[in-house]
């Protein structure tokens, strides 16, 4: 997707990731920032289903053709599904990163932790 | 690079690149564009039509006078007395230990005049270098970074595209010749690039500099940025000064002795055939990830060696790379496990190119 865009129904986490929270399961992701700082995603190393993620430390890596780098979790939780569409294409990432690109679904171990990220326009204020 | 970008230095093409939209990083210095629309994209653009480069912030060294070529002689690896006027020559610099302190491409403009092209990283050290070696020998040498932009026009269609534009014939690979660009008098083109892909490179008078990058990509070359230059470099296998060499390798090791010629005496030439005669103890070799991952520099290798440049090869649609691997570990067809950030990753080294038409 050619222009910024940061939808009002996601959450988001400083480092560039957002979550689609619905009850205790999050669908997550990386920004348009963060995929624009990115440059072209050449491959989506994805964590292992059933692994413990936890809120503001990696759990994945994301490549471009020139750099490496992690994914921080939004939230803390269980992996219980990942798109494995991205390992045969990864540039979802690029050209829908809110949708297609999509990276892990987490059953949310502390739900209350959602209260800690920003809405839209707060993380868009924190872009400029 | 420790400098801020305040300090950093801009090509006469910097506001071109602005104007093109290009994300410009700090490199040797410079201030340079990295990328415009996209590597992929435009290292495609270079593999399959026409690409244009601005390299203006690699240096250049003119040594002339009657004792040039005994100069040259003595600090280049190749021989010079081989090379011819219109000419142009491969070959590294070293140390007394052979250690690279340079890779490098040297133009006889004149029986007594040359002009070598240094890497942006290493052009003030190659420079007190030759000028430290000088002394004894009736030559000048003379720094002339401030005199020319630097432009690599790269692709199939380079050279259709430029010679459209020029007032005589291209030269020939390998070769130089002075003509009139897009209306700039006086251009060095040569007939080298470093992409794999057939091409010119142009050395123009920055005041000239805009003028002809606006006709070349008027006449359909794709602005390509330093990111595209890797990968198309890594997948053709040339090396990188700072990866693949450095002061700590010397050239055997590297691949690089088809370059050297050691009984021209030049510095460095004694340890060099030293390691020639023994073997090297371990060899720059190619390879591919042959399962998933993307190796970079520094990833080391199962059982010994180091990843020098590791990339994602936009034609192969895989990772690439070139490592230093133990001699017997080396050969074509070898599997190797390189760790990726603590991850086992499958490679196999692989003959260079990594990446030709034919392939």
């Amino acid at each position: 997707m050619a222009e910024a865009s940061y939808p009002s129904d996601l959450k988001y986490h400083p480092e560039h990731d957002w979550a689609r929270v619905d009850g205790d399961v999050a669908t997550c992701g990386i920004t348009w920032y963060a995929q624009e700082q990115l440059g072209e995603v050449v491959f989506f190393d994805p964590p292992e289903v059933g692994a413990t993620v936890t809120k503001d430390e990696p759990y994945a890596e994301v490549e471009s053709v020139k750099a490496v780098s992690d994914v921080i979790a939004p939230l803390s939780g269980e992996i219980v599904e990942v798109n494995d569409a991205l390992s045969s294409g990864p540039e979802a990432i690029n050209d829908d990163p809110y949708g297609e690109g999509w990276l892990v679904r987490v059953r949310l171990s502390d739900p209350s932790q959602v209260d800690q990220l920003m809405d839209a326009d707060a993380y868009q204020a924190s872009l400029e | 690079m420790a400098a801020g970008t305040d300090t950093l230095k801009r090509t006469p093409l910097y506001d071109r690149h602005v104007a093109a939209g290009a994300r410009l990083v700090p490199f040797a210095g410079w201030e340079m564009p990295v990328q415009y629309a996209g590597i992929r994209e435009e290292h495609v653009a270079v593999r399959r039509a026409a690409g244009i480069f601005d390299v203006s912030h690699m240096g250049q060294i003119e040594t002339a006078g009657p004792g040039a070529e005994a100069l040259l002689q003595r600090l280049l690896s190749n021989d010079v007395s081989r090379l011819r006027e219109g000419g142009a020559q491969y070959s590294v610099l070293c140390r007394e230990d052979g250690g690279v302190l340079d890779d490098l491409f040297s133009y006889r403009l004149g029986p007594d005049r040359f002009l070598t092209v240094t890497n942006a990283a290493n052009h003030a050290r190659d420079l007190a270098w030759f000028e430290e070696h000088a002394s004894g020998h009736d030559a000048a040498v003379r720094d002339r970074i401030a005199d020319h932009a630097m432009l690599a026009v790269q692709g199939p269609q380079a050279r259709a595209l430029v010679g459209a534009l020029t007032d005589g014939e291209l030269p020939a690979r390998f070769h130089t010749a002075v003509l009139t660009v897009a209306g700039a008098p006086d251009v060095l083109v040569c007939g080298t690039g470093y992409t794999g892909e057939d091409g010119v490179e142009l050395l123009v008078a920055p005041a000239h500099a805009a003028s002809v990058w606006d006709a070349v990509c008027a006449a359909g070359a794709r602005p390509a940025g330093l990111g595209a230059r890797d990968t198309l470099r890594l997948e053709a296998c040339y090396h990188l000064y700072g990866n693949d060499l450095s002061e700590d390798r010397d050239p055997i090791s590297a691949g690089l002795g088809w370059c050297c010629k050691e009984d021209t005496g030049f510095i460095g030439a004694e340890a060099i055939s030293r390691v020639r005669s023994a073997g090297p103890a371990e060899k720059l070799a190619p390879f591919v990830v042959t399962g998933q991952g993307i190796a970079r520099q520094g990833n080391p290798v199962a059982g010994g060696g180091v990843v020098t440049s590791g990339t994602f090869s936009p034609c192969l649609g895989q990772g690439i790379g070139m490592a230093y691997l133990p001699a017997e570990r080396a050969a074509p067809g070898t599997p190797i496990e390189i760790d990726v950030r603590g991850r086992a990753r499958t490679a196999e080294v692989r003959s260079r190119p990594l990446y030709s038409k034919e392939s």
